[in-house]
């Protein structure tokens, strides 16, 4: 009986806290008009989550392209179409790599970071001090930092992949000796527009809003003490990775049923 | 604050994610067919069948890259594919009778333009032809073409053995 007992906690919590959630994703957005009359706020945390984000996406992305080289080419150059390479790089990158890792990548770096400092903020009751200044914490704290995430992403996102290609080309053409032109002009022939890039930036956009959002909330919903604040963030950091795994699956899903 | 350095940095940030994404769309993708690096002298050779062949393929001569392939089209009046190439100012004694034909790299691989050098004293020069061309080998005519002459033969043999 007991057993059944906390299995209905457990699902009624869950709702409660998704129906918390909606809530709070209602009144952020409410707050995105304010924004414009302090837009310094906005770039302020466009430079904490994004620029300061350049450093790690950029360096990670350069390793997962070469590393995406030296495996693809072990395995191509059985077939004698290590000239594919660039396909292989390329494809992978934009279409699942680039969005994907960047939202893990995201949501530690700057997730995590989010929660911690609206929890913070929370357990020292700087937002109930702010609502005591009739200011709007939606509109000063959140709003900012949920759009500074949603617009960073897809950035983020863009710059991996790039910087993953290059990294592909320098061990593909550079260190194994795949030819130059095979590696772009292959690239450029099976890499489609609208299905492989808009497809890639949609996914960032929506792991963006799925990691910030996750964030935000868990920080705002944290329990006001150091231990919840804790929790909180491992949660953030977890939820984030599962939510951009699953949802991932689901997108793609999505987009392949277009041409298969 | 360095509200200044911080506002520079986040329009850095921002230029370099519009940047990545542009080089996705024009590198990377389809949507920007930009030109294959025009340098070198331009031939031209006409094939009966172009394969699977895709622009900036490799045009190589005893295995080594010398040029790239440039354009591909369709000509409706001899339905041949007559495609582009440029080669490498570097090379410019290619015997007039050089013979071009669509090669694949292995057995998977992709196809490139494969040049013979011929004996003729004359050089191609910008904007010549290669007459003497090979079409690309259709795995399944080929093996179509094997199957029906293995049947042909075992009809032969087999009316022979009737007959005798």
């Amino acid at each position: 009986m007991s057993l059944l007992r906390n299995l209905g906690i457990w699902v009624l919590s869950g709702l409660q806290k998704l129906g918390r959630a909606n809530l709070f994703l209602f009144h952020v957005v409410a707050g995105f008009p304010g924004l414009l009359l302090r837009f310094r706020l906005l770039i302020a945390q466009m430079y904490a989550l994004g620029v300061l984000s350049i450093l790690l996406i950029g360096v990670s992305g350069l390793f997962v392209g070469m590393v995406l080289g030296l495996q693809g080419y072990n395995v191509l150059t059985d077939f004698d179409a290590e000239q594919t390479l660039g396909v292989l790089v390329a494809a992978s990158l934009v279409r699942e790599l680039g969005p994907v890792v960047t939202a893990l990548l995201f949501a530690g770096r700057a997730g995590s970071a989010l929660t911690a400092e609206i929890g913070l903020m929370k357990a020292t009751e700087q937002l109930s001090g702010m609502e005591m200044m009739a200011v709007d914490p939606f509109k000063r704290v959140v709003a900012p930092r949920f759009l500074a995430g949603l617009l960073s992403m897809p950035l983020l996102a863009a710059l991996f992949s790039m910087v993953g290609v290059m990294g592909g080309y320098f061990v593909g053409v550079g260190l194994l000796g795949v030819d130059e032109g095979a590696f772009w002009g292959q690239m450029e022939a099976k890499i489609d527009f609208e299905e492989d890039i808009v497809n890639g930036v949609i996914k960032s956009v929506v792991f963006g809003l799925i990691v910030t959002w996750i964030a935000v909330f868990e920080g705002y919903d944290a329990i006001p003490t150091a231990e919840g604040v804790s929790r909180a963030t491992t949660r953030s950091v977890v939820y984030s990775a599962f939510a951009v795994l699953g949802s991932d699956f689901v997108l793609t899903a999505l987009m392949l049923r277009g041409d298969s | 604050m360095h509200s200044r350095l911080v506002e520079i940095w986040v329009g850095v940030f921002v230029a370099i994610g519009f940047l990545a994404l542009f080089f996705l769309a024009m590198k990377v993708s389809n949507l920007g067919e930009i030109s294959a690096t025009r340098q070198g002298y331009r031939l031209i050779a006409r094939f009966e069948n172009a394969g699977n062949l895709k622009v900036r393929a490799p045009v190589s001569m005893a295995g080594v890259t010398i040029g790239r392939v440039t354009s591909i089209r369709f000509d409706k009046q001899t339905y041949e594919a007559v495609v582009e190439m440029h080669v490498d100012p570097r090379y410019d004694t290619l015997p007039e009778d050089t013979s071009a034909s669509v090669l694949t790299a292995g057995l998977l691989g992709e196809q490139f333009i494969g040049l013979t050098p011929g004996a003729q004293d004359d050089y191609l020069k910008d904007g010549d032809e290669i007459e003497l061309t090979q079409s690309a080998l259709v795995l399944e005519r080929l093996i179509s073409k094997f199957l029906f002459n293995k049947a042909e033969g075992d009809g032969q043999k087999s009316g022979k053995a009737h007959e005798g």
